[in-house]
């Protein structure tokens, strides 16, 4: 019984230092004046997390928007609102699926990229080598890594809501016979550029934000061995993932919950 | 008679003794690195319990031990990486750790290190990885940090190999593009972690010499820190050897190979057993077995 508490305790100290030493990093990385040769580096960052992206984004993007105005079609058909396809499948991509899947996406791809690739850099003493050279790790590595996630991220968002809109489109419209204006009009007509557009960015910027965070520390506080840095890349992608679904609830009960 | 010399003696006994002073007060300024009184410990773990060692300007110092006895984390200590529990470092006469962070960036550009499996940064090649400190540090024009690099790749012997990726080196070509490296700011101490650990006998003598070489030739103080008795030997000035937490033996090369220590003659000559012993701490072995 002791034992248990003894090992509660313990637990959650460690989380907390955990916490403290995530925090510290960020406040670290950030907290600088950024150099002109770092921004050349963030650029050269948000090609690697960005672009190198999109194939998966965009792919993902045009079957999901395909699957939704599937089924979405074979459910309105039975009432006769089969005009309706094109909010439904823009507003569930706009609101949710876009930020959402992007981001469990960008946490497979990104994100267990950048935690491997800092930990390694860790293991093989480069972080310290920079350390000797005068060089602040947390500006040189951490911090491009960081405003890149934060850049690319959202964009990867819209362009996936867009893809998917027009997968949708592909399966409703050319293949199922949804009539393209209506489509398109009853879209214009239902989306909201503030509230269903904006909180849709808001979204992903946040999870940006978490993703990115959580890639990034768990590359810098990993065990410096081969094992180590497996479980750190695996703890990136669950993290992660756990994390933007349940800030998911809380920032949709925030955004859409209460009228 | 007899005054004259007494004089005399009087006389040369005040020149010896200002002659004495003189070198003493020359030898305060002659280390570059002195450690004081330095503990430090990981968690429960103590890895140094008071040490003092001092690194003589301009020569080079051979730290030894066994490994696993924290001669790495001496390094850190120094870099100002790590914090001791208690004691001071200094360099140069600064205190490292109780430098503010950006004085003690200032600070570690006058030195550098060659880790032990070179770090070079893999996702650049070798020439941008010798030009890395001078572009971030100096605001020279390409053309002259390009001849600068090519300098220091020329004295490791790794001109030919400017423009190779790290991962296309052999292990001793690493860690003298790693040297090369470690050189270009033209530092006043470079500290070396485990130079020839993993060298096949070439590369390791290549080493040996272009240590030795490059002391002379940049007028370096070098701290090397190894297990590899027989090549550090041959090169050092002054060794240390650490064991037990403390320093179990110093002096220049004769005088540890001629040391009456048990516990340093079994490191030198690489004794099985002795004052470190074979067997890890356990239960008498019959008791054991029987129960």
């Amino acid at each position: 019984m002791i034992q248990k508490i003894i090992e509660i305790g313990h637990n959650t100290l460690n989380m907390v230092a955990t916490f403290g030493r995530a925090f510290l990093m960020l406040v670290g990385a950030l907290c600088a004046v950024p150099k002109f040769k770092n921004i050349r580096l963030t650029i050269q960052q948000v090609y690697v997390v960005g672009v190198q992206s999109l194939l998966i984004i965009i792919v993902s993007g045009l079957f999901i928007g395909m699957v939704m105005a599937l089924q979405g079609y074979t459910i309105l058909v039975n009432y006769g609102a089969e005009g309706s396809l094109g909010p439904m499948v823009a507003l569930s991509l706009l609101r949710e699926l876009g930020p959402v899947v992007t981001a469990l996406l960008f946490a497979g791809r990104a994100g267990s990229a950048l935690t491997a690739e800092i930990g390694l850099m860790k293991a093989t003493e480069q972080l310290s080598s920079l350390e000797m050279m005068a060089v602040d790790p947390l500006r040189r590595v951490v911090a491009p890594r960081f405003w890149a996630g934060l850049i690319a991220m959202p964009m990867l968002a819209l362009i996936f809501s867009a893809v998917g809109i027009l997968g949708g489109h592909i399966v409703g419209v050319d293949w199922l016979g949804v009539d393209a204006g209506s489509y398109w009009s009853i879209m214009q007509a239902t989306v909201e550029w503030d509230k269903d557009v904006v909180n849709g960015i808001i979204k992903s910027i946040v999870f940006a934000f978490v993703v990115t965070w959580i890639a990034i520390f768990k590359g810098y506080d990993a065990i410096p061995t081969s094992e180590g840095i497996s479980q750190a890349t695996t703890q990136t992608v669950v993290y992660s993932s756990l994390t933007v679904l349940g800030l998911d609830f809380v920032l949709t009960a925030l955004m859409f919950g209460i009228n | 008679m007899q005054k004259v010399y007494l004089t005399l003696i009087i006389i040369g006994l005040g020149a010896i003794n200002k002659t004495w002073k003189f070198i003493l007060s020359k030898d305060n300024h002659q280390y570059l690195v002195e450690v004081k009184n330095l503990t430090f410990s990981r968690g429960t773990r103590t890895i140094y319990d008071d040490i003092s060692l001092r690194i003589p300007q301009g020569k080079i110092t051979a730290v030894m031990g066994p490994s696993g006895i924290g001669k790495t984390t001496l390094l850190r200590l120094i870099g100002g990486q790590l914090k001791p529990d208690s004691g001071d470092i200094l360099f140069a006469n600064q205190s490292i750790p109780n430098l503010p962070r950006k004085e003690l960036y200032e600070t570690r550009k006058k030195m550098s290190m060659l880790f032990q499996s070179g770090a070079l940064f893999t996702d650049i090649s070798v020439f941008d990885n010798v030009a890395f400190a001078l572009r971030e540090h100096t605001h020279l024009s390409e053309s002259i940090i390009a001849t600068l690099v090519h300098l220091k790749l020329e004295a490791v012997g790794l001109r030919g190999a400017a423009q190779l990726m790290p991962s296309e080196l052999s292990g001793g070509m690493a860690r003298r593009a790693a040297l090369a490296r470690a050189i270009a700011l033209d530092p006043e101490l470079i500290m070396y972690d485990e130079p020839f650990a993993g060298q096949d006998p070439i590369s390791m003598g290549v080493l040996v010499k272009l240590i030795k070489a490059l002391n002379e030739a940049l007028n370096l103080t070098s701290i090397v820190v190894t297990h590899d008795v027989t090549e550090v030997l041959d090169i050092a000035d002054y060794v240390y050897i650490l064991a037990n937490q403390k320093i179990i033996g110093e002096g220049s090369a004769d005088q540890i190979k001629n040391s009456k220590s048990p516990l340093v003659q079994q490191f030198l000559q690489g004794n099985a057993d002795g004052p470190v012993p074979f067997h890890f701490p356990a239960n008498d072995l019959t008791k054991d077995l029987i129960g």
